[in-house]
């Protein structure tokens, strides 16, 4: 049911990969995946830690070989045309990789350099970054001053300096607090409304809901689900209803008047006189078990239609839940 | 803080596309490695304690060797302990220099600078001349300050200045070509303690089992052997020669002992040919975190 649709002609997809695979020793970290992220889009790969995100991530950008498996970034061979990739690309690890005894503006000019912009593009361009990451009054202090998040977007800035078309970004805001992380979202969705494409990975749900165009669950090496958020959400069911109950007395009358009456499956919540029953026809479905409560005279203190979260879907496809992944990443 | 790119400046690759000549590509490597040594200079000029086992180091070794212990080791005749020393001194400071550059290349591991270096499009020798660059200025500056802090003590060059010169430039050489021993364990340890741990661990038998310090004559059959072997020894003999503080009765023994200078640039070259290629390989396979 691939949304990506791998027929479509070259130059439509930024990055493409089929059947990479890495092992170390026994185990495979990675183990067979296959992308494809369209020119100008943005691509989660979601998973928790240790599903091989980070490994898939390295081999794209030409810092570890493939066991087996192709890949293209940007048109080239991630093997054969390295360095061309290398051209093309940004990349932000998972640990901002500044040197902390650089200003902000001498890392910038550094990078800059590096990809051999003349010194006074390498400024201006430092200057024009520095200035967007909001990191103008720190741009002469050495980075090991910066907070984590100025540091994470120091880093995104000097991936940003040769302006590739193609931004890799692993796990751009582990360890932010909320603000920073918002603000990343902030600096993120810029940059694909500029045409970058973007391929991140994250363990978070929320993120890759709010940014990502496609997201790719992956577990163990292997991809497990892949589609659009909406796509994603759908998979694990339709829509559902939550209830409580005015008087938590009435349950059980509630409960087998609501069976009689629609037929399906209704369970308790932990919320007392909570109910949670599932709602095949949406907004229909809830506007019937209204009037249902209503003609049996029983009070409505909250009910709500919900959709499906990723959390839904995560916890579902690799049976561990979000929760679990961040006290993993915390340990 | 989030105001969109203009299209062209996301879409453009921003280094030409041509393959670049040969010359051109050795050029651009050459560059790349200056930028690079730029940064690590700049690194020492934010940290000037980096900058202690090239000067504070050094000049207490010079104190206890002449001061303390230098009255007790005997010498053959016609050379005093300070013209003996100096030589020892400068192989033992340049030498553990490697020991900084294996650091330095471990702490850029560690904390994944050398990702941002190795996803760059640069060649993967840049990063490693950058490396070495900066700490054969490093050397330099180190052999100055021994030289004049030696000279204080009463060490004189006393075989003319381009004989002299030419010590220099071979004490240089063996700095460099241990510098790659350096980068080669910085790759495969990966952490700053085990660079550290490793450097001391390696350096101290070498220097000390060697004729840096004292005569080799005292030793023990087998340890003589061990010491005249040592390239450290032959580097610190040839020093003797090339500065003029030498009595024929060091030059006696192994080979390398009887032909100093050309065992000294035969070690060299051979750790150079040896170690270049084995840190250019470790820093192609290497997989930083």
């Amino acid at each position: 049911m691939s949304i990506n649709g791998r027929n479509a002609p070259h130059g439509m997809y930024a990055v493409e990969a089929t059947g990479l695979t890495k092992r170390y020793g026994e185990k495979v970290a990675v183990n067979g995946v296959d992308l494809a992220v369209r020119t100008g889009t943005v691509t989660g790969i979601l998973g928790p830690n240790g599903a091989g995100k980070t490994t898939t991530v390295r081999m794209l950008t030409t810092l570890l070989r493939p066991d087996s498996g192709t890949g293209r970034v940007a048109g080239f061979d991630i093997i054969d045309q390295a360095h061309d990739v290398r051209r093309s690309i940004g990349l932000t690890g998972q640990f901002a990789a500044v040197d902390e005894l650089l200003t902000g503006e001498e890392n910038l000019m550094m990078v800059g350099r590096l990809y051999h912009l003349a010194g006074s593009e390498a400024k201006r361009r430092a200057h024009a970054l520095l200035e967007r990451f909001d990191l103008t009054d720190a741009a002469r202090r050495p980075a090991k001053t910066y907070s984590g998040g100025m540091r994470r977007r120091l880093d995104i800035a000097a991936s940003l300096i040769a302006e590739p078309p193609v931004i890799f970004l692993d796990e751009p805001t582990t360890g932010l607090d909320p603000r920073s992380r918002v603000g990343m979202w902030d600096v993120l969705e810029g940059l694909v409304a500029g045409g970058t494409t973007l391929l991140l990975t994250t363990q978070y749900l929320d993120e890759a809901d709010r940014l990502a165009d496609d997201i790719v669950v992956i577990d163990h090496g292997r991809i497990v689900a892949e589609g659009t958020p909406d796509q994603l959400k759908k998979q694990v069911g339709g829509e559902a209803i939550d209830l409580v109950i005015g008087d938590p007395g009435r349950i059980g009358e509630v409960i087998s008047l609501i069976q009689k009456t629609f037929g399906g499956e209704v369970n308790r919540t932990e919320v007392d006189g909570g109910l949670a029953l599932a709602a095949p026809d949406g907004a229909d479905t809830l506007v019937r078990l209204v009037r249902l409560m209503d003609d049996a005279d029983i009070a409505i203190r909250d009910v709500a239609l919900r959709r499906p979260t990723l959390d839904d879907v995560f916890m579902r496809l690799t049976g561990q839940d979000t929760s679990a992944a961040t006290h993993e990443e915390a340990a | 803080m989030a105001q969109s790119l203009p299209t062209e400046m996301a879409r453009g690759v921003a280094v030409p596309s041509a393959r670049p000549s040969a010359l051109s590509s050795l050029r651009w490597t050459l560059t790349d490695a200056v930028t690079i040594m730029r940064r690590n200079l700049t690194q020492i000029r934010r940290q000037p304690e980096k900058l202690s086992d090239v000067t504070i180091q050094p000049i207490m070794f010079v104190v206890l060797f002449a001061y303390v212990f230098g009255g007790a080791i005997a010498l053959p005749d016609g050379i005093d302990y300070a013209n003996f020393l100096m030589a020892g001194i400068f192989v033992q400071s340049i030498g553990a220099l490697y020991i900084s550059t294996s650091i330095g290349t471990a702490d850029d591991m560690a904390k994944g600078i050398m990702d941002r270096f190795r996803s760059l499009p640069i060649s993967r020798a840049a990063v490693l001349l950058g490396r070495t660059g900066s700490d054969l200025v490093q050397s330099m500056l180190g052999a100055v300050v021994l030289a004049l802090s030696g000279l204080l003590i009463g060490w004189r060059i006393e075989d003319g200045i381009l004989s002299g010169l030419a010590g220099f430039a071979l004490l240089l050489l063996f700095g460099y070509a241990m510098s790659w021993v350096g980068v080669f364990i910085g790759l495969s340890v990966r952490s700053v303690e085990g660079a550290q741990a490793f450097g001391f661990i390696a350096f101290f038998p070498l220097t000390f089992l060697s004729n840096a310090f004292v005569p080799t004559a005292t030793m023990p059959r087998f340890l003589q052997i061990v010491a005249e072997w040592n390239p450290i020894s032959a580097v610190v003999a040839a020093c003797r020669v090339l500065f003029g503080n030498n009595v024929p009765a060091l030059q006696q023994g192994a080979w390398p002992m009887q032909h100093p200078v050309a065992a000294a640039l035969i070690w060299s070259l051979l750790i150079l040919a040896v170690f270049m290629p084995a840190a250019i390989w470790k820093y192609r396979q290497v997989v930083s975190r």
